[in-house]
């Protein structure tokens, strides 16, 4: 494959970079097992991170530490630190709830309450208390969907329920939701796994437009996908966080060989 | 060997395997046993369905036919002169303070006795109702200036004529009845109507003036308690159990608990509230607090299992994606979780309540049989509910009751439908599509 002309648009490499938040020796336990063995990274602000791996490596686990899902597995524990602008997300002078407004997450599969499409993007910044009046949340709800590049498909139908919409719209209301309540990082777990090709070429391209206002990690099995969305990847393989670095150079020169086995679709 | 060889390499490649005959006679008798069974199984199921509606019908059939005219009264008119002095009342007494006193005290059974004898000779007083004179009590109280005069009124008749207008009377023992009737008829001072009184009165020792309306009311009441105990409790306890509580041998147990409770015979519940509610806490007897509590602990186990599978069946990615934009736990559970339960949580609770509705056991053992004249006027007043008002009445002798007795159960129905109604109404207002 010509992994050359798959790699990232507008590839930034030579602009200023700053760390957004930080991993150090993260180990995950479900139960007596281990799913993650001590990870350390760097996430930047300005890049798109993309985690690959095989099933089961430990991706999807070590995003939901991010903005601490995992508090919501009785069996999972969590181990080793994670930053966020230099707090522990962990300890006490993080408040789980606002650390998931601050970390927003758009799931695998679709997931819009069973409520009308303003409502959904309504939802977080009413429980934040981010909007004073009814116009200033009409503003938060349109400035949403149009980041998410839904306005124009929605803006007739705002009452209308947000699962009656089809898939790929539903996932980029999910994202203008994650968005409404202004977050610093947006977490997602294979968001395009449950879309066609259409609707996953309109999340990439909104993931390009949103690079850069929000650090954006995202999982994700499709290696072209990888490759084309993100500028920094790192590498799973049974838990432990193989190879990272820029995409472009993980896909044209790893160095590790398990890595390149991996990217040339030798197993996994 | 090398034959044996041979052939099984044969026998794994496709080429050589003869082609399936799908129509070959075992195939061909494949397909019919198919069919057989497709079509027995559809019989059944249509014999089972239509038997259960063919019970349905001839019950509702049957208690429409029996209960219907337990809704009419048959009424005598009745000329009445209303003396004061056979009747020791005087207008002024009904002015002052001593308004009730002298009505208590007045002789009205004795004014209609002897004026149903002057004017249908010595069998005269047996035609009206044991409990007629309160037409008149009603008219005097109501009009004092009549005393002195002379009124007409209908009288509710005796049971026995009442039986003969509606063609329900054994006739061995009622001969003399229904000549009476007979006359009555023809003279015109006799009429069968839509009896009011029995949805606004409450139970009497006389069928003819007996009422429904005082075991509604106790129903009302005890249903009232039952369900303002049971479902905020019930759904409280299901939230919790299903959402916060740690999954340990402790909520095992507790769950474990839970189901036997559901399981329980309701007269054990009717132990239990007689010993707690009126041996430990001295709480009144018959009283519909009493029977909505006892009734409460029954239901409540119901609608908690009810109420977790409702919790159980909302889609973990609800509760992920509230969780996931930074809603608090409390937050996800009354704002997501609860209201896509509720018509889940309502069908348990319908369903608790149908029961509770129809209980009897647990309420004989708190004093709810006793027999109860006046409706309940508040939740410590003695009261009775009715299905026991049913029981009470089908226990009795006299054959006028067996008509009240249908028209009780149908009232009971009446009211089973509607709260039925009623939770539907709201399970579908609540009800949202995903």
């Amino acid at each position: 494959m010509d992994m050359q002309t798959a790699i990232g648009v507008g590839h930034n490499s030579a602009a200023t970079v700053t760390t957004k938040m930080t991993a150090r020796d993260v180990s995950v336990f479900y139960g007596a097992k281990q799913a993650l063995k001590n990870v350390s990274i760097d996430i930047n602000r300005e890049n798109v991170t993309a985690f690959i791996g095989p099933s089961g490596c430990g991706k999807s686990t070590f995003l939901r530490c991010f903005n601490r899902m995992n508090d919501t597995v009785a069996s999972a524990r969590v181990d080793g630190e994670i930053k966020l602008d230099g707090t522990d997300i962990y300890g006490d002078a993080m408040d789980v709830v606002q650390l998931r407004a601050r970390v927003g997450m758009v799931f695998q599969k679709p997931n819009p309450f069973p409520k009308s499409i303003y409502d959904n993007v309504a939802y977080g910044p009413s429980i934040h208390g981010l909007a004073r009046n009814k116009a200033e949340m009409d503003g938060i709800v349109e400035g949403s969907l149009r980041r998410a590049g839904l306005w124009d498909e929605a803006k007739d139908r705002l009452q209308e329920s947000g699962t009656a919409m089809s898939g790929g719209q539903q996932q980029r209301l999910c994202i203008a939701r994650a968005i409404a309540v202004d977050p610093e990082v947006i977490l997602m777990d294979e968001p395009c796994s449950a879309l066609d090709p259409i609707a996953t070429a309109k999340i990439e391209e909104l993931i390009d437009e949103l690079r850069g206002k929000y650090a954006i990690v995202i999982v994700t099995h499709n290696m072209q996908q990888a490759a084309r969305v993100s500028q920094k990847t790192a590498f799973f393989h049974l838990g432990t966080m193989v190879e990272y670095g820029d995409t472009k150079t993980i896909f044209t020169n790893p160095s590790e060989p398990r890595t390149k086995d991996y990217i040339t679709g030798r197993y996994g | 060997m090398a034959t044996v060889a041979s052939s099984m390499a044969a026998a794994h490649d496709l080429g050589v395997k003869a082609p399936t005959d799908w129509s070959s006679p075992a195939m061909t008798r494949r397909i019919r046993r198919r069919y057989g069974a497709e079509q027995r199984f559809r019989a059944l199921g249509f014999i089972a369905v239509a038997a259960s509606v063919l019970f349905l019908a001839f019950l509702l059939v049957n208690m429409l036919i029996n209960g219907v005219p337990g809704f009419l009264r048959t009424e005598i008119k009745l000329t009445i002169p209303v003396n004061a002095a056979a009747l020791h009342l005087t207008p002024t007494q009904l002015t002052g303070a001593g308004r009730e006193a002298a009505l208590s005290a007045a002789d009205f059974a004795g004014v209609v006795t002897a004026a149903a004898v002057t004017r249908f000779g010595e069998n005269g007083a047996s035609f009206v109702s044991d409990t007629g004179w309160t037409a008149l009590r009603e008219a005097v109280s109501a009009d004092p200036s009549v005393i002195g005069k002379t009124v007409t009124l209908w009288i509710p008749a005796a049971g026995n004529l009442d039986l003969v207008a509606k063609g329900k009377a054994a006739s061995e023992n009622v001969g003399a009845f229904r000549k009476a009737y007979d006359r009555l008829k023809t003279d015109g001072l006799v009429r069968t109507g839509f009896n009011s009184n029995f949805l606004s009165a409450a139970d009497s020792s006389d069928p003819v003036s007996v009422g429904i309306w005082g075991a509604f009311k106790g129903s009302m009441l005890t249903m009232f308690v039952t369900l303002i105990l049971s479902f905020p409790v019930g759904v409280l306890s299901a939230l919790y159990l299903e959402e916060y509580a740690p999954r340990n041998r402790w909520t095992d147990m507790i769950e474990v608990s839970i189901n036997n409770l559901a399981a329980v015979p309701s007269i054990i519940f009717g132990l239990l509230g007689l010993a707690v509610f009126l041996g430990t806490f001295n709480m009144p007897r018959s009283a519909p607090i009493v029977g909505g509590l006892t009734l409460a602990l029954m239901t409540m186990p119901v609608i908690v299992i009810a109420g977790r599978n409702a919790i159980k069946a909302v889609a973990p990615s609800i509760r992920d994606a509230a969780l996931g934009i930074g809603a608090s736990p409390v937050q996800v559970v009354f704002q997501h979780v609860l209201p896509l339960a509720l018509p889940g949580i309502l069908t348990g609770t319908i369903i608790g309540m149908a029961r509770a509705l129809g209980e009897t056991a647990p309420l004989l053992l708190i004093g709810m049989r006793a027999f109860v004249g006046a409706p309940p006027s508040g939740l410590t007043q003695p009261a009775t509910v009715l299905p026991m008002q049913v029981y009470l009445w089908s226990n009795e002798v006299n054959r006028s009751f067996v008509e009240k007795t249908s028209a009780a159960i149908i009232v009971l129905l009446l009211f089973l439908l509607m709260m039925n109604g009623i939770a539907i109404y709201l399970r579908n207002r609540f009800e949202r599509r995903w």
